[in-house]
């Protein structure tokens, strides 16, 4: 065992030692004075109000180090109603209150999304949890919408608003500096550039927002300030439940969902202009990601994944402000301060440990944090340490194909010598009768997946494209983790419209670029790819 | 004593396919005149195999490679169905694959191949000897097994490499703890107790085995760790917040930072797999624990990875696409690697980790390398005397 770890069970194992008589008359250890009503880490007790003082400090400190969100800013938080989430939004109405001290200078806007349809909830049901949580967020006075998961379904075009246009990329990295080089410049820049826009009603944001208004299809939107839930058609929760019953594994199931759930958030992220997406994610939880995440072959995009900001979206940034607080502090500060949360039921209709790599992990972490204390801090510590590929990142990514899915940029062209050209010889060698050389062999199937989508049929979407041919080609738009979940789909008839035609585009584009693509000038003609509408 | 150990290998062979059945169904070993739609023969399979054995299909199915032969198992790699020739032809194939894709070796080098008598690196053994051959190389191999003085483990298990060299006409070399270190395992045990003589064992056997390569003078070392090892370090290494193995346990080849550069050919095998290939091979090898058992905690990762493996079984090759994509961030700091001052060996401290714990036990204070007391290096090397109270803290308690 790692000696760090050792260490750290010795300390722990002393501190018991040390630790004198737990009973109701220990005093807090930060004020010495009231009584202690709970231990946090290891033999540190606090009385009530020591723990809500550390615990709100906690919020603002992480947002205040890391300086990314701007005084005014609009910022939309997601809401399941779970207690790591429903803290996060406790914290930020305290925040934002007119007594606190140092007071939250954004602008708050809540969104939930109802799962019902996937999480095997009646109609009533569906309805009953809607009108819990719509009476929590009512309550803040913040504007709120709660939108139905089938949602998903109606929009034609959310993929290609994510893959909006350059100049929304270029625009982030160009007015956002890294992190806090000079938190000021970066404030009034982008306040300047905020009532720029507001002003003049021009530049790259109303760019978008009308884009989106023309893109987004044929019903309009609800009103942005507060969205009252209106049941979706038994026709939109059918396709939904068709979906998720054309996959064959719980784990893509869970994947699959988290997908389309992060696609609906930002949309509607980018529909109202907000520019920060809060997730309420905790230490815990994000430790089981980590090694989940690991488990399903995402670890190129470990940093994105459960790092505090994600860039991924270009113009909506990801932020996981929860991230330093464990599961048990949460629920220790929900219980105590009567923070209201609302139950939703797990995917699977029978809770088993091992359902899904998702479950096994969790109950994993679970069972080897209650032996060895430091497991979750010692998982959470590694994910610190690891930054987006390098290979994945830099000025190239803007225009490096992502996928189309995660919208991570692809870990798919690699070298011969990796684990992914290893599931591809393998495959290649265990189907046909082959006495080909290796060497071939692995060409060969690059060379049939390219000529499945060759030039010669350019015209191949619709009714032509067999299903094989389809797959074939969706494969290739995607990351190496999301391959994986897409190889537990029996069909892709029932993904949303928006991936599917988005998919074809895409095809359709590598294939004209193969044709022209002596006649380019520069390798890199993808630019013209993301300005191409 | 011949027959005895096939038995238990037999036995053993079936545990191993028998464990986590859902990914891995086997069919049986089709009589050698059967054609397509023939009656599927029974081989081997006591009383306590027989629950295996029932979860046959009963209808033969085709071999998805070549069309013509009956398939006999399931690969657990791809959920194909190969006959036997098949499999043996994708599995060493693979194995080629990864080989000439990592560029391992160069003509004309002396390789010594790490062999405990277990099955991983016999198989190795017997593929990197077939490989060897059949595509040309041109490489010298030979075995070299270290003998970590374990009664009733390592033995018997050198037997068998005994064996492997006489099937395999390469030659052997056996290191042995006693010889390098003045310590047998046995005698460490004695000491330390059972709790943290793994660390022991393991810090020495790597010198061991680079200190035996440098005798032979071999060029390079290949180890027979499979993919499941890998996955199973990778995972091993996030619990345990190592940063700077975490980055380097998937990479196929070590080189600058050891002695001698180090490979594993068998990298994208699965452990699965490799059973069965010793199995239809007939391979002759040893399996039993290690008596002095083995480390609790990497049974954690290994429990969880077999879980991982029956959900999902592209699981393992996934886990190791991740290691592989992991990066990390610049001002991560990392250990130096120096050498260390006694021996000269590759370390990031003043003294190696092998020569710390070599200190503790001659000096009856055996804690002195498990767990940081770097602090006390410097004294080592002056060879200053410890006070009473670091005495006490390094000591061994008597329960």
């Amino acid at each position: 065992m790692c000696r760090a770890q050792e260490e750290e069970d010795e300390r722990y194992s002393e501190a018991v030692r040390r630790r004198p008589e737990l009973g109701l008359e220990q005093k807090c250890m930060k004020c010495k004075e009231r009584s202690a009503v709970l231990i946090i880490r290891i033999g540190d007790a606090f009385c009530k109000d020591c723990f809500k003082e550390y615990f709100v400090h906690k919020f603002r400190a992480m947002l205040g180090k890391k300086r990314l969100i701007y005084p005014g800013e609009k910022v939309l938080l997601a809401l399941s109603g779970g207690p790591a989430s429903s803290s996060m939004f406790q914290q930020v109405q305290e925040g934002l209150s007119r007594d606190a001290p140092k007071k939250l200078r954004f602008v708050p806007g809540l969104v939930h999304i109802d799962e019902g349809a996937v999480r095997r909830q009646s109609l009533k049901e569906r309805e009953k949890m809607v009108a819990e949580m719509e009476s929590v967020l009512k309550m803040s006075g913040f504007p709120y919408q709660i939108i139905a998961l089938e949602e998903v379904g109606r929009y034609r075009a959310v993929i290609q608003v994510f893959n909006l246009p350059s100049s929304v990329v270029q625009w982030v990295s160009k007015d956002i500096p890294d992190m806090a080089d000079d938190y000021k410049a970066a404030v009034d820049g982008f306040l300047g550039h905020h009532t720029g826009v507001e002003n003049a009603e021009s530049g790259s944001r109303t760019c978008v927002q009308t884009k989106l208004a023309e893109l987004s299809i044929e019903e309009p939107e609800p009103a942005a300030s507060t969205g009252t839930f209106c049941l979706p058609s038994a026709q939109s929760t059918q396709a939904l439940k068709q979906l998720f019953d054309s996959v064959r594994s719980l784990t893509a199931k869970e994947e699959l969902l988290h997908t389309l759930r992060s696609h609906l958030l930002v949309h509607t992220a980018r529909a109202q202009g907000y520019s920060k997406l809060m997730l309420g994610d905790s230490c815990t939880r994000l430790a089981v990601k980590f090694l989940t995440n690991i488990s399903l072959g995402r670890g190129a995009f470990l940093a994105m994944d459960t790092g505090f900001s994600d860039r991924r979206y270009g113009d909506v940034v990801l932020v996981r402000p929860m991230r330093e607080y464990s599961l048990k502090e949460i629920s220790f500060y929900n219980q105590m301060f009567l923070v209201p949360t609302v139950f939703s039921p797990a995917l699977n209709s029978k809770p088993s440990e091992k359902g899904s790599i998702h479950q096994l992990t969790e109950t994993f972490i679970n069972k080897l944090q209650s032996d060895f204390p430091s497991t979750v801090s010692t998982v959470y510590r590694t994910s610190e340490k690891l930054n987006v590929a390098s290979s994945v990142e830099g000025p190239e990514s803007v225009s490096a194909a992502r996928c189309l899915f995660c919208l991570c940029p692809l870990d798919t062209r690699v070298e011969k010598a990796s684990a992914f050209h290893a599931t591809l010889i393998s495959e290649h060698l265990s189907q046909r009768k082959s006495l080909d050389l290796p060497e071939a062999a692995v060409k060969k199937c690059c060379a049939e997946s390219e000529e499945r989508r060759c030039c010669k049929k350019p015209a191949a979407r619709g009714s032509t494209t067999s299903r094989a041919d389809e797959r074939l080609n969706l494969l290739d738009l995607l990351c190496y983790g999301c391959r994986v979940t897409t190889k537990d789909l029996t069909t892709l008839d029932h993904l949303p419209h928006y991936v599917r035609s988005e998919a074809d585009h895409r095809t359709h584009r590598t294939a004209m670029k193969k044709e022209i693509q002596e006649f380019l000038l520069h390798e890199n003609a993808d630019l013209e790819y993301v300005l191409k509408t | 004593m011949e027959v005895a150990t096939r038995m238990r290998q037999n036995r053993h062979t079936l545990m191993l396919l028998a464990r986590g059945c859902a990914s891995l169904s086997l069919a049986t070993e089709a009589r050698p005149e059967s054609n397509c739609g023939c009656a599927e023969l029974l081989t081997g399979g006591g009383g306590g195999t027989w629950m295996f054995w029932r979860n046959l299909n009963t209808m033969p199915v085709c071999c998805n490679s070549c069309l013509e032969k009956n398939a006999v198992l399931k690969r657990p790699k791809t959920g194909h169905s190969l006959c036997k020739e098949c499999f043996f032809t994708a599995f060493e194939e693979e194995v080629h694959q990864t080989i000439m894709s990592g560029q391992l070796f160069q003509r004309g080098e002396t390789v010594g191949i790490g062999a405990s008598g277990g099955k991983d690196s016999t198989v190795l053994a017997h593929v990197l000897k077939v490989l060897n051959e059949r595509h040309d190389y041109g490489l010298a191999l030979l075995l070299l097994s270290v003998d970590e003085g374990i009664t009733g483990y390592r033995d018997d298990s050198l037997e068998t490499v005994k064996r492997n060299q006489q099937q395999y006409d390469l030659p052997l070399k056996i290191v042995s703890y006693e010889e390098l270190y003045g310590w047998t395992m046995d005698d460490i045990v004695k000491q330390v107790g059972l709790k943290n003589n793994c660390t022991f064992c393991g810090v020495f056997r790597r010198q061991a085995l680079d200190r035996g390569a440098m005798i032979l003078g071999v060029d390079k070392i290949c180890t027979g760790h499979n993919a499941d090892d890998i996955a199973e370090t990778v995972l091993m290494n996030v619990l345990r917040g190592d940063i700077a193995r975490l980055r380097r346990c998937t990479a196929v080849a070590t080189g600058s930072e050891g002695a001698i550069p180090r490979c594993k050919p068998l990298k994208y095998a699965y452990e699965k797999e490799i059973v069965l290939y010793a199995y239809f091979k007939k391979l002759d090898y040893f399996s039993t624990e290690c008596v002095y058992s083995p480390n609790a905690y990497r049974g954690h990762a290994r429990a969880f990875l077999k879980d991982l493996e029956a959900l999902r079984p592209s699981t393992i090759l996934d886990i190791i696409h991740s290691g592989e994509h992991l990066s990390v961030k610049e001002d991560v700091r990392m250990p130096v690697q120096g050498n260390c001052s006694r021996c000269g060996y590759i370390s990031s401290q003043a003294l190696c980790k092998a020569c710390v714990l070599l200190e503790g036990l001659n000096r009856g204070l055996p804690k002195l390398g498990i767990g940081k007391h770097q602090k006390l290096h410097h004294k080592l090397l002056a060879q200053e005397p410890l006070t009473e109270q670091e005495r006490r803290k390094l000591k061994v308690l008597d329960l």
